[in-house]
């Protein structure tokens, strides 16, 4: 299976590139992680590989939780061709799958990888990608996509970005924001946007090459949208009252936001091209966060017109409008898989705020996380991993956990708080 | 002829000199009542002039009296407002103002209504809960504090509100003394 990244190429807006790097901790994997080897690859081209391409593939398998990698130190030969492989080698070291690889530079960076299993001593599947010397670690990335996929039968993640609010406090108490984008394993940070003024709700264009997010630089909340490879942005809405939660249409045209500009915070619906307004929600109730279903028929918000915060559903067809949560006092923020069916939300009990997924299908609601001040769920694109942020402390950390719950690992910052992380979509690959 | 002649000159001209005479006689007299009358006047003038300065003076202290007075009022509603405080605290999850919410936004309302100024009221809320709606909370308890501003008589228009969320706490650190601090409205 030949696979091609194309790559987003990101603008350099900010020089302070160490600042804010997350570093992942595994605090749980699954009880039986499979053993593999991921063998250095080899480098056909001048001067030394960009990055060490195995090490990438590694670390991100170790982060599924799914995997144990063999520690090179362990291995006892390093092979980076079929002729190269004795299986008893890896059999030696109970290792179950070998990966070898060979990166070869020519306008390109173009791996040649292949799986092998070893128990049964036979080649799997060879895969090559392809991409720009500047995005060798996204190139890693496609490749460690690509093996998950084979052994799991889910596509991986790893070739995906996050963004996320970083916020660090100086002496005196005040607060500095900075919009932060960077790869899933939190390498290569990159500031989109930064100053004394509160930066919230930021998330993706179904195409992965816009953000949207909410900016009080103008002593009022205004939202605005940011192409991600030339900084160039454009202000939505700043109408009186909140300008908040924009988050994308499936097909892009449009995006659903939150605005008070009516008297009490109502869902309304933006059309990108025409710039025409509609105002969905009608309820003297607080209705916000909204998220859309990934066929684009309807939207599921928050609202207190029970009393307290519950997730609704509101059909754009029809616009009816219908209870979705009931278990707990206060279910919110919810996000949708590209399934359709789990949701991932913030759900209280006891006093604790926890991630929970809900099954539209079952109606069941599972909690997640132990933690009790965990907000900002975003579900993987491949719908494995929930990404949320918590406090360690006085700092906001992320969080990643399964949907089925089995793994768990941490991404905090070297300095600061890290908040209202959003997953982006698949990449665009062909 | 020649005689009778002269004395017609002489008649004519004594005449005219009589005539004179009295006419300067009566001019005299014009001036000296036109000057009294002058004097008159002028001292008429400078009396009501006197008269109105010190009406002025008057006033002017009954002025300065009133605006001492409003400037007293004013200082005394300003002492009351900021005993009162600049911040407002609510409940958990809740909007709603308590008595001496209230009693402390009168205290603001009473100095608005004695002087033009505009005010800005920022809502927040703890961490609890998520961001969004926190948000909105917030825009919630600033609004309670403005609806209630606008009940007691302030125009609407010179009340600005804005929602910060639970962005700017001004107590740090996860439990209910942190908590409760940070649940505010805080007028500005």
């Amino acid at each position: 299976m030949a696979q091609r990244i194309a790559v987003i190429l990101l603008s350099l807006i900010c020089s302070s590139l160490a600042w804010g790097q997350l570093e992942i901790q595994v605090t749980r994997g699954i009880d039986n992680p499979t053993s593999i080897a991921i063998a250095p690859f080899a480098w056909d081209g001048w001067g030394t590989s960009p990055v060490d391409f195995a090490q990438i593939i590694d670390s991100d398998l170790a982060r599924s939780g799914q995997f144990s990698p063999v520690s090179r130190r362990d291995m006892l030969s390093l092979p980076s061709s079929k002729e190269d492989i004795f299986y008893r080698d890896w059999r030696a070291i109970a290792t179950r799958y070998l990966v070898i690889g060979r990166v070869s530079k020519g306008a390109q960076l173009r791996i040649d990888f292949a799986l092998h299993d070893v128990e049964r001593g036979i080649e799997l599947f060879t895969g090559q990608v392809i991409g720009s010397e500047s995005e060798a670690r996204m190139v890693a990335h496609g490749v460690a996509d690509a093996i998950y996929e084979k052994l799991t039968g889910i596509p991986g993640a790893f070739a995906t970005r996050l963004i996320y609010v970083s916020v660090t406090r100086n002496p005196e108490g005040k607060d500095f924001y900075r919009l932060t984008v960077a790869d899933a394993d939190g390498r290569r940070p990159i500031v989109l946007l930064e100053g004394r003024d509160p930066i919230l709700a930021p998330s993706w264009s179904p195409d992965g090459r816009e953000v949207a997010y909410v900016s009080f630089e103008s002593s009022r909340p205004a939202i605005y949208r940011q192409v991600l490879a030339t900084g160039e942005r454009e202000q939505l809405t700043n109408f009186q009252g909140l300008n908040n939660s924009p988050v994308w249409s499936p097909d892009g045209r449009s995006m659903a936001l939150v605005l008070s500009k009516d008297g009490s915070p109502d869902i309304y619906l933006l059309d990108l091209d025409t710039k025409a307004l509609t105002r969905l929600t009608r309820h003297y109730a607080i209705d916000t966060e909204p998220t859309w279903m990934p066929d684009g028929k309807s939207i599921l918000f928050t609202s207190d017109r029970g009393g307290r915060p519950q997730i609704y559903r509101y059909e754009l067809a029809t616009g009816k409008v219908e209870r979705v949560t009931f278990e707990g006092r206060y279910n919110a923020r919810a996000r949708v898989a590209e399934d359709g069916r789990n949701v991932a939300l913030v759900h209280q009990r006891d006093g604790r705020f926890h991630i929970a997924v809900f099954d539209l299908v079952t109606e069941r609601l599972t909690v997640l996380t132990e933690t009790s001040l965990d907000e900002s769920p975003s579900i993987a694109p491949n719908g494995s991993l929930v990404i949320y942020a918590t406090k360690r402390g006085d700092r906001s950390v992320l969080g990643a956990v399964a949907v089925d719950g089995g793994v768990k690992f941490s991404l905090p910052a070297r300095s600061g708080s890290v908040q209202e992380p959003a997953w982006s979509p698949m990449l665009s690959q062909q | 002829m020649t005689s009778k002649n002269t004395l017609g000159k002489v008649a004519a001209a004594l005449l005219m000199a009589a005539l004179v005479s009295a006419c300067s006689s009566n001019a005299a007299k014009e001036e000296a009542a036109a000057q009294a009358a002058a004097e008159q006047a002028a001292a008429e003038q400078a009396a009501a002039a006197e008269a109105a300065a010190a009406e002025q003076r008057a006033m002017e202290k009954e002025k300065a009296m009133v605006m001492a007075e409003k400037r007293e009022e004013k200082r005394r509603l300003m002492d009351a407002a900021s005993a009162a405080g600049s911040v407002f605290y609510f409940d958990y999850d809740s909007s709603s103002l308590s008595d001496d919410v209230r009693a402390a936004i009168d205290a603001h309302v009473s100095l608005m209504m004695a002087d033009s100024g505009n005010v800005r009221l920022e809502g927040h809320t703890d961490e609890r809960g998520t961001r969004e709606y926190n948000l909105a909370l917030g825009e919630r308890r600033a609004n309670a504090v403005r609806d209630y501003m606008v009940a007691s008589g302030v125009p609407a228009y010179r009340i600005e509100t804005i929602s910060y969320g639970e962005e700017n706490p001004v107590a740090y650190g996860s439990g209910e003394s942190s908590w409760k601090k940070n649940r505010r409205v805080e007028i500005k």
